[in-house]
């Protein structure tokens, strides 16, 4: 699936005819061995470990009342964030203070967020951070945007909080950073549903709750990719500090922070975009927002009203994004121009739009236009309507060829792929993966897949776990077809860039439940549907960093390639995909999580199997037991394929040096999703 | 927001200073509070007696109708101070525990949870039914049932097993199943019914009314797990597949069962506070009654017609002033 390379020692064709004997002993074994040792459990089947699990979960559920820690710490820890997140709604989108309005109005709002990313940023992010705010309220949206707005700022900062000290931590202990490694992988990859509803019992309904199952999913990015960042301080400018004598903690202040300090930018940057991903699923326990809003309108399939609100998501998540960005290449610049450049009129110009947007916010406090978004310009009502009537239109005259596709790809791809996975003996299977990761990673790696293997059997989950597993792979592929093809074009094509750019924004950030009803209707309740709803969302980030690295091919590869007379397919082909390798790698194991992040909301559209297990795991306290085993088949599958790709990555792939020195970090990017 | 691009702290003295001169412009905010100073607090005053309410809404479009009904009497009969909480069915009786919810009003069934909360935690009770009657069954659109007459005895499914065969289903016909929330026998009655169909898990109630509503536009053939009351039947009227009737107990081994499911008396739980405190509020939630027609007229107003909860109920109760009146707590 990703084109590598072998170690030297080895001829370079022995692996691939290695992996082709090992898929033809499968296959033949399959033949004789079909049907036995499967391991099948139906859908409303339980084994005893799943009961014992369930009533499990219920002493912790029974006991929390006399535990020491629910007393003192909980509970506390409840009322602090309980108590932040009711100060931020006040401020911003709730009526407080015996008003009937919030304090600052939209007005005031929107000249805050302009005049920080005008003063953190440049003026393009400004422009765009108003129009982005602006349109919350032309959509209709604004109380709605400033409620999600409230509870993502309490959890980025509180997860910052924790996050970036620890992230520190990590950074300068390796020990430290070896155990939180693997709880970090847990948060991220453990589906939220799994532990949404036991949530409520320990923060109450409530803000707490929302905040805490944000900032589970939200922390494991800031402390990852601080600890990078402390990592990746030059060893010389430490021992020049160590030579001059400076303490530990002079050395962390005036040493590592301020040389790490851009690179944990781009954490926050993940941290914000981590905890928009979870407005919709927080909704589920009474979160405020527009996460609500999705749900309410998914109850009546009213695709128009969902995608609304969808996209003041995206945009939200855009203007972050973009804010955060720039102010972290505005600290770069700063870093590189030294301290003395700060010229008479800069201070000036701080003060200018420190004063316009003091009097804007004092306008939105006072006065009802300013406070209240005016109604008379409703974009909301078209953008529904458009919305309707294009979800209508793709029903029913798409249909005929989206069924193709989708049986296509179903009986080509997936349904021979899946009778040879869940018709082959469980030990066969655990045979082939362990020969497969012998082969293409070490010998650690194929010990780690043997182990989840085990584990997935034990779990009682075994056929369930490989549908979910045949429909995992299937989408990679998918997800890296258009990574790389879109990758090669947006690359090569820097106007192409611009206008894919906020798609793929879009894609990523749009919530799953807004396109839910729509790829029904195109593709009915399937398991392709949960595949092209894993693309959706996968697909982005592989396309991002094929682009990436097509763009880091030295141009004077390019330019010989083209003096020596090639073909532009020639160029692409021969040397700019090639020399991207690493890129195409990375995007396949990215891809693989991402992937891996959306099947429970594949269980909600027909994909069945683990998805579905969890699902119904959080609606039926009987299943309760079942679901939980089934989050850790989830986080199971993705240890095991994390521990190939990235085993195959390192033993296959030399990093070219030019871009070398950026790949670390988006290795420290890995991600799951909310679901 | 602790980077400071320019290095001194200037910047944040201009924040504290802009921070200081809102201070003191609070005082003067005339011009917001002018007009609405008044109604600063929903709860009449003379009608305090009632408090506050936690009315737990949980994601479907004939709950909320129910809810809806009840907070406005609440609101503007009783002047309690209604808080909706958009919960999840086994959130919401977590919050009989917790203390946070006070009333669910449309339960169908959950023995598991009345048998947990009810009778182990003795923190909630049952606050008798809502007049909603509940089916759960397999159903045809509306189309197929008239095509294919024999279609709604289930000892003719086999017989059009082929018609409904999918991608998912492996050759068989396909039952398609799996709102996740419902429990569902369909894999045991496929077997002991001894049909030729396999069951494919749909995974949400959205998956299920697309599958429905496509299948009814397009002419094409789907056999799926499905429920009533339900705002969808008002739109297209779904035909219930006569399963071997339900006898008391036939279904008390899951593993088992070869009957339909039985009918459901949709009913509604409140918090032991909430009614050991006997007041209005909670006198309205327990002699709340109405038909599935009217519930369907009110689903219908918030799905169809796209109005707002509140605008629903209001609608419906001022066509209906007899039926409110018998809620009302009486002295």
């Amino acid at each position: 699936m990703t084109a590598t390379t072998a170690p030297r020692r080895r001829p370079a064709w022995s692996r691939p005819y290695l992996l082709l004997g090992i898929l033809a002993a499968w296959v033949a074994l399959w033949a004789a061995f079909r049907g036995q040792a499967t391991l099948p459990l139906d859908g409303a089947e339980l084994t005893p470990l799943h009961v014992r699990i369930g009533r499990i979960a219920e002493a912790v559920d029974n006991g929390r009342n006399e535990s020491p820690l629910f007393l003192y710490f909980v509970n506390y820890v409840r009322l602090f964030i309980d108590e932040l997140v009711t100060f931020v709604q006040a401020l911003i989108s709730r009526p407080s203070f015996g008003r009937p309005v919030p304090v600052v109005g939209w007005l005031g709002v929107t000249g805050i967020a302009g005049a920080l990313t005008l003063l953190y940023g440049n003026l393009r992010v400004a422009a765009l951070t108003v129009a982005g705010f602006v349109s919350f309220g032309l959509l209709g949206l604004w109380e709605e945007s400033m409620d999600t707005l409230a509870l993502t700022l309490a959890a980025v900062l509180l997860s910052l909080a924790a996050g970036i000290p620890l992230g520190v931590w990590a950074g300068l202990s390796d020990r430290f950073d070896r155990l939180v490694t693997p709880v970090l992988d847990f948060m991220q990859t453990m589906p939220t549903f799994v532990y949404l509803a036991p949530l409520t019992l320990f923060f109450l309904i409530g803000p707490a709750s929302a905040t805490v199952a944000t900032m589970i999913y939200a922390i494991p990015p800031a402390i990852r990719i601080t600890s990078h960042a402390i990592r990746q301080v030059p060893r010389e400018s430490v021992e020049a500090g160590v030579s001059l004598g400076s303490t530990p903690w002079q050395l962390l202040a005036k040493v590592r922070l301020p040389l790490a300090k851009r690179t944990i930018i781009v954490g926050v940057n993940q941290t914000v975009m981590a905890a928009l991903s979870m407005v919709t699923i927080a909704a589920l326990i009474d979160a405020p927002g527009l996460g609500k809003t999705v749900l309410k309108a998914l109850e009546t399939l009213d695709v128009g009203t969902s995608f609304n609100a969808g996209l003041a998501i995206v945009v939200m998540a855009i203007v972050l994004d973009r804010g955060v960005s720039a102010a972290g290449r505005r600290v770069e610049a700063a870093r590189r121009a030294g301290r003395a450049r700060r010229p008479l009129w800069r201070r000036l110009q701080v003060a200018a739009v420190l004063a316009v947007t003091a009097v804007l916010v004092y306008l939105s406090h006072v006065y009802v236009w300013a406070a209240e978004f005016p109604g008379e310009a409703d974009l909301g009502s078209y953008v529904r309507r458009g919305a309707d009537a294009a979800g209508r239109w793709a029903q029913a005259d798409l249909y005929a060829s989206t069924n193709g596709l989708k049986n296509l790809i179903t009986y080509s791809l997936l349904n021979p792929f899946e009778a040879v996975l869940t018709g082959s003996p469980w030990w066969l299977v655990l045979l082939v993966v362990t020969a497969v990761a012998l082969v293409v990673a070490t010998p650690r790696v194929a010990l780690v897949c043997a182990a989840c293997l085990a584990l997935l059997v034990a779990l009682g989950l075994w056929q369930d776990a490989m549908v979910t597993l045949a429909s995992t792979l299937v989408a990679t592929v998918l997800v890296m077809a258009l990574g790389v093809v879109v990758g090669v074009w947006i690359g090569r094509d820097d106007r192409a860039d611009r206008v894919m750019r906020p798609l793929l924004d879009a894609g990523q950030t749009m919530p799953a439940f807004v396109y839910l009803v729509p790829i029904l209707g195109l593709f009915g309740a399937t398991r392709f549907t949960a595949i092209i709803a894993a693309v959706v969302y996968a697909a982005p980030v592989a396309i991002k960093l094929v682009a990436d690295g097509v763009r880091g091919v030295p141009a004077g590869a390019v330019e010989a390639a083209t003096a020596a007379g090639s073909s532009t397919w020639q160029i692409i082909s021969k040397v700019q995909v090639p020399m991207a390798r690493g890129a195409v790698a990375l995007a396949a194991s990215q891809g693989l999580c991402y992937v891996l992040a959306m099947v429970v909301v594949g269980g909600l559209v027909g994909a069945g199997a683990l998805g579905y297990d969890v699902v119904s795991g959080f609606s039926q306290l009987q299943l309760r037991g079942k679901g939980l085993a089934a989050g850790l088949a989830i986080v199971v599958l993705g240890t095991m394929l994390a521990a190939i790709t990235k085993g195959s990555r390192r033993r296959g792939v030399h990093q070219p040096p030019v871009t070398g020195a950026r790949r670390p970090l988006r290795a420290a990017l890995r991600s799951g999703g909310p679901w | 927001m602790s980077v400071s691009v320019c290095g001194s702290g200037r910047p944040r003295a201009a924040l504290l200073l802009a921070a200081a001169g809102l201070l003191v412009s609070a005082c003067g905010g005339a011009k917001v509070g002018e007009a609405p100073a008044a109604s600063g607090n929903a709860a009449a005053p003379a009608k305090e007696a009632c408090g506050a309410v936690n009315l737990a809404i949980n994601p479907w479009v004939g709950y909320e109708a129910n809810a809806a009904v009840i907070a406005y009497v609440a609101e503007k009969e009783l002047g309690c101070q209604v808080t909706k909480k958009d919960l999840k069915e086994e959130v919401a009786w977590q919050g009989f525990a917790t203390g946070e919810v006070d009333a669910i009003v449309e339960n169908w069934g959950h023995d598991d949870l009345k048998k947990k909360y009810i009778e182990d935690q003795k923190v909630a009770v049952e606050a008798g039914p809502t007049g909603n009657k509940g089916a759960i069954g397999w159903y045809v659109p509306p189309w197929m049932a008239q095509k294919y007459p024999g279609i709604t005895d289930y000892k003719n499914l086999d017989k059009y097993a082929g018609l409904f065969t999918t991608s998912e289903s492996g050759g068989k016909g396909q039952l398609l199943d799996g709102d996740p929330s419902f429990v569902t026998n369909d894999a045991a009655l496929v077997k002991n019914l001894h049909l030729n169909y396999k069951v494919v898990y749909a995974g949400s109630e959205a998956a299920l009314i697309t599958g429905f509503r496509q299948a009814e536009a397009q002419q094409k053939p789907m056999l799926g797990y499905f429920y009533e009351p339900q705002w969808f039947l008002s739109e297209v009227k779904l035909v219930k597949v006569n399963l071997p009737p339900y006898t008391d107990g036939c279904d008390a081994d899951a593993a088992k069962v070869a009957c339909d499911y039985p009918p459901y008396e949709l009913d509604k739980i409140v918090s032991k506070r909430f009614a050991d405190s006997g007041g209005p509020a909670y006198e309205l939630v327990k002699n709340f009654t109405w038909t599935n027609d009217d519930q369907n007229l009110v689903a219908k107003y918030i799905s169809e017609d796209k109005m707002s909860a509140e605008d629903a109920a209001k609608k419906w109760v001022a066509d209906n002033p007899a039926k409110v009146k018998a809620w009302l707590p009486t002295g």
